[in-house]
């Protein structure tokens, strides 16, 4: 239930600048995923707006109040953190209810908010275990609900799903999503370095590297209007082809990329090349195809293949797919 | 990989050499505190075996000795040990953990230099800090009181202390910390709440060392209570036990009297023992 607004915040350790000048509005009940390869900062962002990190420069405000100095718990945040970190020897109920116990809530109104939040991720069962008893899932479930139980205006995840295998990792992101539905008005930062996850989550998505701000939009936009060659390359699965050179001359620009959904193949013109290898997926078939650019080109085809590895094969980028990027990276 | 015969053989001599090394002094400590009159000078390695009821009566007589003559001094020596011990111990863990998660967990300039000042003021033989630490003990008015070997025993066992501590808790993960400071929790709660009760292997093993070193410590309790038989621990009690003359060394009672009070850090060791290795595999689940 909260508007976050971060300005012009910079932070360092030491001689070393994490996040270099960044400006966000993330809006009430918004679900707003920090993605970005490691080492850019999404953490440290995250962190920031936690207030488990100070913050060098800039302000981040709440609904227009400066919280900057305000503890984490006085900001009315909740976390959820990658290894989980619940109490190992506090019981599944204690651990959600550790927090209302040092706020000093009334003990039936404790248990009323814990049973409600056990109830909410069906862990009811377990809540007189110890963590340890419990499964990665579970654990995940009960971390979350020690954040639902203190009804936070922000809810912040860092890296939830990395410590699970991959089928529970699809569950869990389920769960989450429903998560978000039920609890409208919770404003939720994520921080992840999938970006399935970013997109399959996010109502936006805020691409971070090196510490700057490369885009901020819907997943779609991210998608569809890449803003750099960064961006282009960072959302979407598999990786957007990017050419240059020759490829790029007729196009007016210095690189293009081409989505491999976007590329067919065609029986004359286009680029001419060889299929090197061929990933059957079963609903889809991805080609990857040699045409004399540094990495073959991947294309998309709706169930199985007609080409086989070494054939000779054309290829052409479908009308009006093309993204075009200039010499600074930029799109064109 | 497999041993050879021959390196088998020798693994175990040596393990014999060194239970035999560790256990012997007590055990005959314990077959001479059996031995009364001019038995003792004479060297046997089996414990004397009563014959008659007579010899039976008497096997205890060193114990009785003890404990009950001299209008109980002896048993006044070991309260006090207790007492003395025990407050060393809490103290030292007190002030040991509250160190720990500073120099553990709060980042602060001289960090490293403190802790290596801690190490290095552990390195001074107790003499040299003797006539210091007297001139202390004097000033605070604590001289001939057991507050006086509370308050030295408890300096020199802190290094230790603050040491395996700090170790400890650097192991912690830091996310734990951060969810209870996300829970709302002080630096106090999270020490007591959440630190505490996932390192209790370590405070028993600090407190069990710092207990040891605290019942088994002579020079300052010799000195800092020296005029006073009320206050004297066991080691210098046992030291000043005196015989019929002045010629005479008690042997007996002497040996009694160490039995006496090496039992009780045995039994302490032993319980703990278990406690220790429980909950150090209990503490290697993921937080």
């Amino acid at each position: 239930m909260a508007n976050i607004s971060i300005k012009n915040v910079k932070k360092s350790f030491g001689a070393v600048d994490v996040i270099k000048g960044v400006d966000l509005e993330i809006k009430q009940g918004e679900f707003m995923v920090f993605v970005g390869p490691s080492g850019c900062g999404k953490s440290t962002m995250l962190r920031l707006v936690a207030g488990l990190e100070d913050i060098t420069s800039g302000t981040i405000s709440f609904d227009g109040k400066v919280v900057n100095a305000l503890s984490p718990s006085n900001r009315g945040i909740a976390m959820v953190f990658q290894s989980y970190a619940l109490y190992p020897h506090m019981t599944v109920y204690d651990n959600m209810a550790f927090g209302l116990k040092l706020a000093k809530n009334a003990p039936d109104d404790i248990k009323t908010r814990v049973m409600k939040a056990a109830d909410m991720l069906q862990i009811t069962p377990y809540l007189q275990r110890l963590p340890k008893q419990l499964s990665g899932g579970q654990r995940q479930r009960v971390a979350i609900g020690r954040a639902i139980v203190r009804d936070p205006k922000v809810f912040l995840f860092d890296e939830p799903l990395s410590n699970l295998d991959a089928a529970l990792r699809v569950a869990t992101r389920l769960e989450i999503a429903k998560l978000h539905h039920s609890m409208g008005k919770t404003t939720m930062v994520y921080v992840t370095h999938d970006q399935v996850e970013a997109m399959t989550l996010a109502d936006r998505i805020c691409v971070l590297k090196d510490g700057i701000i490369e885009q901020v939009g819907t997943p779609l936009e991210l998608y569809e209007k890449p803003k750099n060659l960064f961006v282009a390359g960072f959302i979407g699965s598999p990786k957007m082809n990017f050419l240059n050179s020759k490829f790029a001359e007729p196009y007016k620009a210095t690189t293009i990329g081409v989505r491999s959904e976007h590329m067919e193949f065609v029986d004359k013109g286009g680029w001419a090349g060889k299929v090197i290898h061929a990933e059957k997926m079963g609903s889809d078939t991805y080609s990857f195809v040699d045409v004399g650019t540094e990495e073959p080109i991947i294309i998309r085809e709706i169930g199985t293949s007609r080409h086989d590895v070494d054939a000779k094969v054309n290829i052409a980028p479908m009308k009006d797919t093309v993204h075009r990027f200039g010499a600074d990276g930029i799109s064109i | 990989m497999k041993r050879s015969l021959f390196w088998n053989v020798m693994f175990y001599i040596f393990v014999a050499f060194v239970v035999l090394e560790s256990v012997f002094p007590f055990y005959y400590a314990i077959i001479t505190s059996l031995k009364t009159g001019s038995q003792i000078f004479y060297i046997t390695y089996l414990p004397v075996i009563p014959t008659s009821q007579a010899e039976f009566a008497h096997l205890f007589d060193n114990y009785y000795a003890v404990l009950f003559s001299g209008n109980g001094t002896f048993l006044r020596n070991i309260w006090n040990s207790i007492w003395v011990s025990t407050w060393t111990v809490a103290v030292a863990l007190f002030l040991g953990t509250t160190a720990a998660y500073a120099l553990a967990r709060v980042r602060f300039a001289g960090r490293k230099l403190l802790l290596m000042t801690i190490l290095a003021v552990s390195m001074f033989p107790q003499v040299a800090v003797l006539a210091g630490l007297f001139e202390t003990v004097q000033s605070l008015g604590i001289y001939n009181t057991d507050w006086s070997l509370i308050f030295s025993y408890t300096i020199f066992t802190l290094p230790f202390t603050v040491w395996i501590l700090t170790t400890f808790m650097r192991e912690l993960p830091v996310e734990l910390e951060e969810a209870a400071i996300v829970d709302g929790a002080t630096p106090w709660q999270i020490i007591s709440r959440v630190f505490l009760p996932l390192m209790w292997p370590a405070l028993v093993t600090t407190g069990l060392l710092a207990f040891i070193a605290a019942w088994n410590e002579y020079l300052y309790a010799l000195t800092f209570t020296a005029s006073s038989n009320e206050n004297r621990t066991v080691p210098v009690g046992i030291a000043l036990l005196s015989g019929n003359s002045d010629h005479e060394i008690p042997w007996g009672p002497i040996m009694a009297a160490s039995v006496i009070v090496t039992v009780p850090l045995i039994m302490l060791v032993l319980i703990f023992q278990r406690k220790i290795i429980a909950g150090l595999t209990a503490g290697s689940v993921k937080g």
